[in-house]
């Protein structure tokens, strides 16, 4: 269904976290530089961010209501947000908290009328381009108070994903989860497989697994959005972060011959990608790497979910990942990857928030604890919590190599549609301009990227 | 219209000679009580209120905005008024339009000359004495019944290349080369068009049977004596005294091409062959996208196409009575 357009809507199944305080997510377009800075838990920074029960800060309040808008409609996910809720009631002085829960694809495709309307207190959204277009228009309320008191248990890169234009802090993230190129550990092994680290070894690879009855590469994009991941990963490996960047945002031009040259190297790869992939779900290609019919899967962390159905872990224990190899570029040091963060906001125009302020920012807090993000990802361990206060004892091994790749990473983007403008990313723009790259990658794409480039010029003016 | 356009002439010939009688006349004479004219007012208002509110009021709104690059946040400004650049570039840069357009077409042909050609001809069998008509007619009928995007999710989980029914039940995906029916552009289109038919066929034939069961039985026995073939009988003496249930099969027909929308949404939200104007309108303004200004500018060339067909039904409707 058209509610899949983000790969965020899924979370479930495994099991993430990230092992050291080292998380660099330097979102901010503005910024060059990624700092690190080992904010591990301190107590303290775990006691400020007790919105409400011990320590309340000057803006929060116990007791009284809240309504929360979520996104969070697969059936796992909202199991955990509830468990957080009554958490957060019980801890909050019996606050009552009213969760108003949408079909996620509803849920986005509606926000601009939701956020202008009668919004909830709080609501479910994503970091970057995303977060800063909303928050520009005047529709989220900044929380810097509430960021205040728990910034301690961040890392600086989650600080500058959630600050707007204007410099105010306008979301609390809460969770994030890598792209990178999934395969089983036990046809690896049993076909003496290495892990290619270039590009010229994965191709290698990919024709030794066709030559072996596999499809090498598993693809689907009935969806539209799973090849944006592909175009973020190549153009950041070819022409690095700096230019995908702008890219996102219309500061460099789609006529570009950079982006030719991703086209052309992403063609080297399209024939090993899955049979009638523009007829697939990702979770059908999900499947084809479950069932060993295919070799590898470049995803998100969330195609873990496909492999817990039944209960079993035994399959969800033979997958694995490894970055998306090299191409010989200076940008190769970079370890570029996209890691979507998701947030939790305040919706400026909600008719109840001057009464209920207290308890959203009392929310927001106790959602930037690691134990209530522990708690979240109990039901929905596809994403990984970001306090540094979020206890790593219980996390699998995957859960741990994915919080590394996310801190090996020297630059990290979110994810193309939500790095650029929503209005360049939906079905009949960008999607659509990659399912007819992939029509035929072959093809000499200066009209294509005349005819994405054109598009750009004629969106209005982002204000 | 013969009766009100002649009445007030020997009227007037008669209020030269006595204007106060005439006057006495016309009040009595008056059709109308105060307090029919006060219910007229109202049942003429009320829906007449709402059908501006409700219909003209958007509609005229979005010929407004189809003016402005409006992103559907905040208010509009001066600022926001573009002139035609939404309509220039529907029609010259964007690349979606046209090929919608043609979909639209194809759509409406499909329909046309296959969809409802076949739904009238089950409506002609089903019009005899048969045993277990209920059973076909509800057969036929059933998928009418059904809500378009259950139709769009049912055939979505036949099309599908690995795990769909087609491929498996015709042991595509044993030979290994997979037939891709939602995600090949040159053939999802009519993928699609099979899928909306299922539907449609039902639709028509319903309609088409219950124009068939008013025809009056005496004129098909004539013709029966008369020595007529079936098939005779029906393109002479049936499908002429159908005239009127032709029309409304026309243009519904017609309206169904020019709203087609929920199948292809389903599928794949309208991308990759299956793009619609309806559904260029939906992603452009209905969406977190907000282009509100260029999806109205499509809006605006759909309603001036839809207006065809609509101008078609309502006359034909309003002068039906006489």
């Amino acid at each position: 269904m058209g509610d899949s357009r983000d790969a965020n809507r899924v979370r479930n199944s495994l099991g993430l976290s990230f092992l050291g305080g080292e998380l660099p997510l330097d979102l901010d377009l503005s910024r060059r530089d990624v700092l690190k800075i080992a904010g591990y838990g301190s107590l303290a920074a775990f006691i400020a961010a007790c919105g409400g029960s011990t320590t309340t800060p000057g803006t929060a309040s116990t007791g009284g209501k809240l309504a929360l808008g979520s996104y969070l409609s697969d059936a796992a996910p909202k199991k955990g947000l509830q468990a957080v809720v009554d958490a957060f009631s019980a801890a909050n002085g019996g606050t009552k908290v009213k969760v108003n829960t949408v079909d996620h694809g509803t849920f986005q495709n509606q926000i601009n009328t939701y956020l202008q309307g009668t919004p909830d207190d709080a609501f479910t959204w994503f970091s970057g381009h995303r977060m800063r277009f909303f928050a520009d228009k005047g529709l989220a309320a900044p929380i810097d108070d509430v960021w205040d008191a728990v910034k301690s248990n961040y890392t600086e890169g989650f600080a500058a994903s959630v600050k707007g234009n204007d410099g105010h802090v306008y979301a609390v993230p809460t969770d994030y989860y890598p792209w990178a190129v999934f395969y089983r550990k036990d046809v690896f092994a049993a076909h003496n497989y290495q892990i290619p680290t270039n590009w010229d070894a994965f191709k290698a690879l990919c024709d030794q697994m066709k030559k072996d009855g596999i499809t090498p590469i598993a693809f689907a994009d009935k969806d539209g959005w799973p090849a944006m991941g592909t175009f973020d990963i190549i153009n950041l490996r070819l022409n690095g972060y700096d230019f995908h960047t702008e890219l996102c945002v219309g500061k460099q031009k789609w006529t570009d011959p950079r982006v030719a040259k991703v086209f052309q190297k992403w063609s080297e790869i399209t024939p090993y990608y899955s049979q009638a992939f523009a007829g697939l779900t990702w979770q059908e290609a999900a499947q084809q790497l479950l069932h060993k019919k295919a070799g590898m899967y470049v995803l998100g962390l969330f195609v873990s979910e496909q492999f817990v159905q039944g209960g079993s872990t035994t399959d969800l224990d033979q997958l694995d990942f490894f970055p998306f190899p090299d191409m010989g570029t200076a940008y190769d040091a970079e370890k570029a990857l996209d890691a979507p963060i998701d947030v939790y906001m305040m919706a400026k125009k909600s008719p109840t928030l001057s009464a209920d302020s207290g308890q959203a920012k009392a929310f927001l807090e106790f959602m930037a604890k690691g134990s209530s993000q522990v708690t979240f990802w109990k039901s929905a361990p596809g994403a990984i919590p970001t306090a540094t206060d979020a206890d790593q004892s219980q996390y699998p091994a995957l859960t741990k190599k994915a919080a590394q790749i996310v801190a090996n990473a020297k630059r990290i983007t979110q994810f193309f549609d939500r790095d650029s403008r929503p209005d360049f990313s939906g079905p009949n723009s960008m999607q659509g301009f990659l399912l007819k790259y992939l029509g035929n990658p072959k093809q000499d794409t200066s009209s294509l990227q005349g005819q994405m480039q054109a598009f750009w010029d004629a969106l209005p003016p982002e204000t | 219209m013969a009766k009100t356009t002649t009445s007030p002439a020997p009227v007037r010939t008669e209020a030269s000679e006595a204007g106060a009688l005439v006057a006495r006349r016309r009040r009595r004479y008056s059709l109308l009580t105060r307090r029919d004219k006060l219910l007229i007012a109202v049942m003429v208002g009320v829906p007449l209120t709402l059908d501006l509110l409700l219909i003209w009021g958007p509609t005229f709104a979005s010929v407004a905005f189809s003016f402005t690059n409006w992103d559907g946040i905040g208010a509009i400004t001066g600022k926001n008024f573009v002139g035609f650049k939404n309509y220039q570039f529907m029609f010259t840069g964007y690349t979606l339009f046209w090929p919608a357009f043609s979909h639209n077409l194809i759509w409406l042909a499909w329909l046309t000359l296959i969809a409802t050609p076949v739904g009238m001809l089950f409506a002609v069998l089903l019009d005899r004495e048969l045993g277990g008509l209920t059973i076909y007619k509800s057969v036929f009928f059933l998928p009418v019944v059904l809500p378009l995007v259950v139709v769009g999710f049912i055939w979505e989980l036949q099309y599908s290349p690995t795990d769909g029914f087609i491929n498996n039940a015709f042991g595509v995906v044993k030979s290994g080369h997979l037939i891709d029916w939602l995600g090949d552009p040159h053939l999802n289109l009519f993928a699609v068009l099979v899928a909306a038919s299922w539907r449609h066929i039902g639709y028509i034939m319903i309609l088409y049977l219950a124009g068939l069961k008013s025809v009056d039985l005496s004129l098909r026995e004539a013709a029966r004596v008369d020595g007529a073939t079936e098939v005779q009988t029906f393109f002479s003496v049936v499908l002429p005294v159908m005239a009127p249930i032709n029309v409304i099969i026309v243009v519904v027909t017609a309206i169904e091409a020019a709203r087609a929308f929920d199948i292809p949404f389903i599928i794949n939200q309208g991308k990759n062959g299956l793009e619609l104007l309806s559904i260029l309108i939906t992603n452009n303004s209905v969406s977190e996208a907000g282009l509100v200004g260029f999806g109205s500018a499509i809006a605006v060339i759909l309603l001036l196409i839809s207006l065809g067909p609509i101008v078609l039904f309502l006359s034909r409707v309003m002068r039906a009575p006489a």
